[in-house]
């Protein structure tokens, strides 16, 4: 038994190393995203993004004196905390994978993080998870985890943005009972009070009610001059607006992305005229210049998909300044390559990022979504303001 | 000037709400507790009637608009409401004939009728849900407003609106008319008599000559009657979406049990009871008080008792209070 052991752990040790060695010219990079589950429509072109930034870089022979990159894909299911750590472990272990673009959905990509990239050391950017949950201030990640959609801590700021721009000062909060409405609520309550502003009231309404008016009559009494509705415009959102307009509780609203889409519209036409609303959004001239790129090959209008071109974009950008593909070596570049200073590098660019860092120089990688990374690595995003007037929504401003 | 404005708030986020939800929650009650009084059992599938109701009166609806009808400022519902109150006497007489006169035959006990009907309700759920789907339905029409808080704004000059919808008005005068004609029936009709004499005492009340069927029969069509008066209000009023009737199941058993099961009058006292606490305990006051109160004493927070999120559970509270003290109900009906 001892001498098989042995034997199996020198078969295991000579074959990482022949792996090794033939392979120091090759960069693998993990996709995890839910190829199956609740998200699995939005996932294929999300990865056919990250895929064709990694196929810029190896057709320009650039990367790391002329290594080539591939992907390996793998799922995360959006919401099988298990399956995605069993397939990020094996992306680690048997693929050597030298990062990870992903995971998608916050509540897998914050198990993966925990369970195996830290453990293992490896560098992680998300495309699209956006809960404050995953905001490491105190280093918790190691430096390793970083995303290219913004946190919804900083929609809050945004929101706080929008309204104290317009002078008002005091506000009510709704917001549907589920992660995504209490921390969007309660990061917009901390931002919103920081810049002097007043909360009269953050409470909780439920999905799926038909009747809103004692939750509006509580909001009613608390007062404001604007209701923020953090919640979706498919459910509760729109009875509380509904409800609230009948009463007269408010006259005008802000609505966050969960409330934005077109049925809101045919929900209420003119009656919420004077609102205001923002969601991230690509400001056009980027969003033109990724469809340009993209040709057709897949769509690129799709949610998070230029988020992931730039995830992967900066991961090799960042390995490039480093030098190295060892995640410790190139994760506190990651930041460097992402914000000024430096050459802004735009989708497409990326041969010329590569030149530039190779020569010693440096860059500011702008990419698909206009990334800035802020904070403990995430995005700043740019949001879409909106103003509402006669029935219509008209982009206001991105910020 | 503040005083008058504090009772303005008042009306318009507790008392219109409150009343005009307390009159739905009345004529759901007053169905349950018909059934329990006459057939002796708790009728779990009365939300379903509720919903199924609604939904026949929704789909004639949308055919009388499709045809180009209205009711000019009214709702066209109300036109189409004989129809869904036919609708859903044929499916309660129908289930009757199939499921319920088997257990009466049998002198079933009532826990095996409420196993029963819940099975009933199950049944109802997938049928509704397989006409109409599970989404929301919109088919209010007319005018939206008796009154608009801009209006009565600008008409006395308060700062605070008063808005009274259209359907609330309906909701209100319905209710009003559905009890009044409930009343006459079961006191002044021979009908009406017999139901109440089948009632008090089944035996008797077969001794005397009275036909069991023809009461189980007038019974099952007043029931279906109400609940598809009730199904039809609450969604002109709200909305139309089969799963809320299932969570109405639980203040209108509430209600009807808080008033004394078996209890016409109970039922609807409870209906009012159960409205007016679930709107005045998860109120917040901060507002009224504001005005009411001189300045020094105004209060800071919101004065809210609980938060909206607590409101289904007032009406268990208040169940367990007046079944604690009063265990037949306040209108003393049938102890349970």
């Amino acid at each position: 038994m001892k001498k098989m052991l042995m034997a199996t752990a020198a078969t295991a040790l000579m074959a990482g190393s022949a792996f090794a060695a033939g392979h120091a010219k090759e960069v693998k990079i993990g996709v995890i995203l839910g190829f199956t589950g609740p998200i699995e429509s939005l996932t294929p072109s999300m990865a056919d993004g990250a895929e064709m930034a990694m196929k810029e870089v190896s057709d320009s022979g650039l990367l790391l004196d002329g290594a080539t990159v591939t992907s390996v894909r793998a799922d995360s299911t959006c919401i099988d905390a298990a399956a995605a750590t069993a397939a990020a472990e094996r992306l680690i272990t048997s693929d050597k994978v030298d990062g990870i673009m992903g995971a998608d959905c916050s509540g897998v990509t914050g198990a993966i993080l925990t369970n195996v990239a830290v453990p293992n050391g490896v560098v992680m950017i998300s495309p699209s998870a956006t809960s404050p949950g995953l905001s490491h201030m105190n280093n918790e990640d190691n430096g390793l985890f970083f995303r290219t959609s913004p946190s919804d801590a900083r929609q809050g700021v945004v929101i706080t943005e929008v309204l104290m721009d317009q002078g008002i000062k005091e506000v009510a909060v709704t917001y549907t009972n589920n992660d995504y409405g209490k921390g969007l609520a309660d990061s917009f309550q901390a931002a919103f009070e920081e810049a002097g502003g007043t909360v009269t009231i953050n409470a909780a309404h439920e999905d799926g009610k038909a009747d809103y008016s004692a939750e509006v009559g509580a909001l009613a009494s608390a007062g404001g001059e604007r209701l923020v509705v953090a919640g979706y415009v498919d459910q509760g959102g729109s009875g509380v607006v509904r409800a609230a307009l009948d009463s007269g509780a408010f006259d005008t609203f802000h609505f966050p992305d969960g409330m934005i889409s077109a049925k809101l519209l045919e929900n209420f036409g003119s009656e919420i005229d004077g609102s205001s609303g923002a969601h991230p959004s690509p400001s056009p001239e980027l969003a033109e210049a990724f469809g340009n790129l993209v040709d057709g090959a897949f769509d690129h209008t799709s949610p998070f998909t230029p988020e992931s071109y730039d995830a992967a974009a900066l991961m090799m950008l960042a390995m490039q300044a480093a030098g190295s593909k060892d995640s410790n070596d190139y994760k506190s570049k990651i930041m460097d390559v992402a914000n000024a200073p430096g050459e802004k590098i735009g989708v497409g660019e990326l041969a010329k990022g590569l030149q530039i860092l190779k020569d010693g120089g440096e860059i500011d990688y702008v990419g698909a979504t206009g990334v800035e990374l802020i904070g403990p690595g995430e995005a700043a995003g740019t949001y879409r303001e909106i103003s509402f007037d006669d029935g219509k929504d008209n982009t206001a401003r991105f910020r | 000037m503040d005083f008058l404005n504090a009772i303005v708030a008042l009306l318009n986020f507790v008392v219109v709400p409150a009343t005009v939800y307390g009159s739905q929650l009345a004529l759901g009650a007053l169905g349950v507790t018909l059934i329990y009084g006459i057939l002796r059992f708790s009728n779990f599938a009365h939300g379903d009637t509720m919903a199924f109701g609604a939904m026949v009166t929704i789909l004639v609806t949308w055919a009388m608009q499709a045809a180009g009808m209205s009711f000019g400022v009214l709702p066209t519902a109300l036109l189409a409401l004989p129809f869904g109150i036919l609708g859903a006497i044929a499916l309660v007489l129908l289930t009757d004939r199939v499921v319920y006169r088997f257990y009466r035959a049998q002198k079933a006990k009532p826990v095996i009728l409420v196993i029963v009907s819940m099975g009933v309700m199950f049944i109802y759920n997938g049928l509704i849900r397989f006409i109409i789907g599970p989404n929301d339905q919109r088919f209010a029409d007319g005018a939206r407003f008796i009154i608009s808080h801009r209006d009565f704004k600008e008409m006395t000059g308060l700062r605070e609106g008063l808005a009274i919808k259209t359907t609330q008005g309906i909701t209100v005068i319905v209710a009003v008319l559905c009890v009044l004609a409930l009343f006459y029936f079961l006191n002044r009709t021979k009908t009406g008599k017999s139901m109440r004499a089948y009632s008090d005492n089944e035996d008797l009340a077969l001794l005397s000559g009275i036909n069991p069927e023809r009461v189980v029969m007038v019974t099952w069509i007043i029931v279906a009657a109400l609940a598809t008066i009730a199904g039809t209000l609450y969604g002109l009023d709200k909305s139309y979406k089969p799963f809320v009737f299932l969570q109405l199941l639980l203040p209108v058993f509430a209600a009807a049990i808080v008033g004394g099961l078996g209890n016409p009058l109970g039922a609807i006292a409870g209906g009012f009871v159960i409205a007016f606490s679930e709107v005045l305990v998860t109120y917040a006051w901060k507002k009224v008080a504001n005005y009411v109160l001189p300045e020094a004493l105004a209060p800071d927070g919101l004065a809210q008792l609980l938060s909206t999120d607590y409101k289904f559970a007032v009406s268990f509270v208040i169940l367990l209070i007046v079944l604690l003290f009063r265990p037949t109900g306040l209108f003393a009906g049938k102890s349970v």
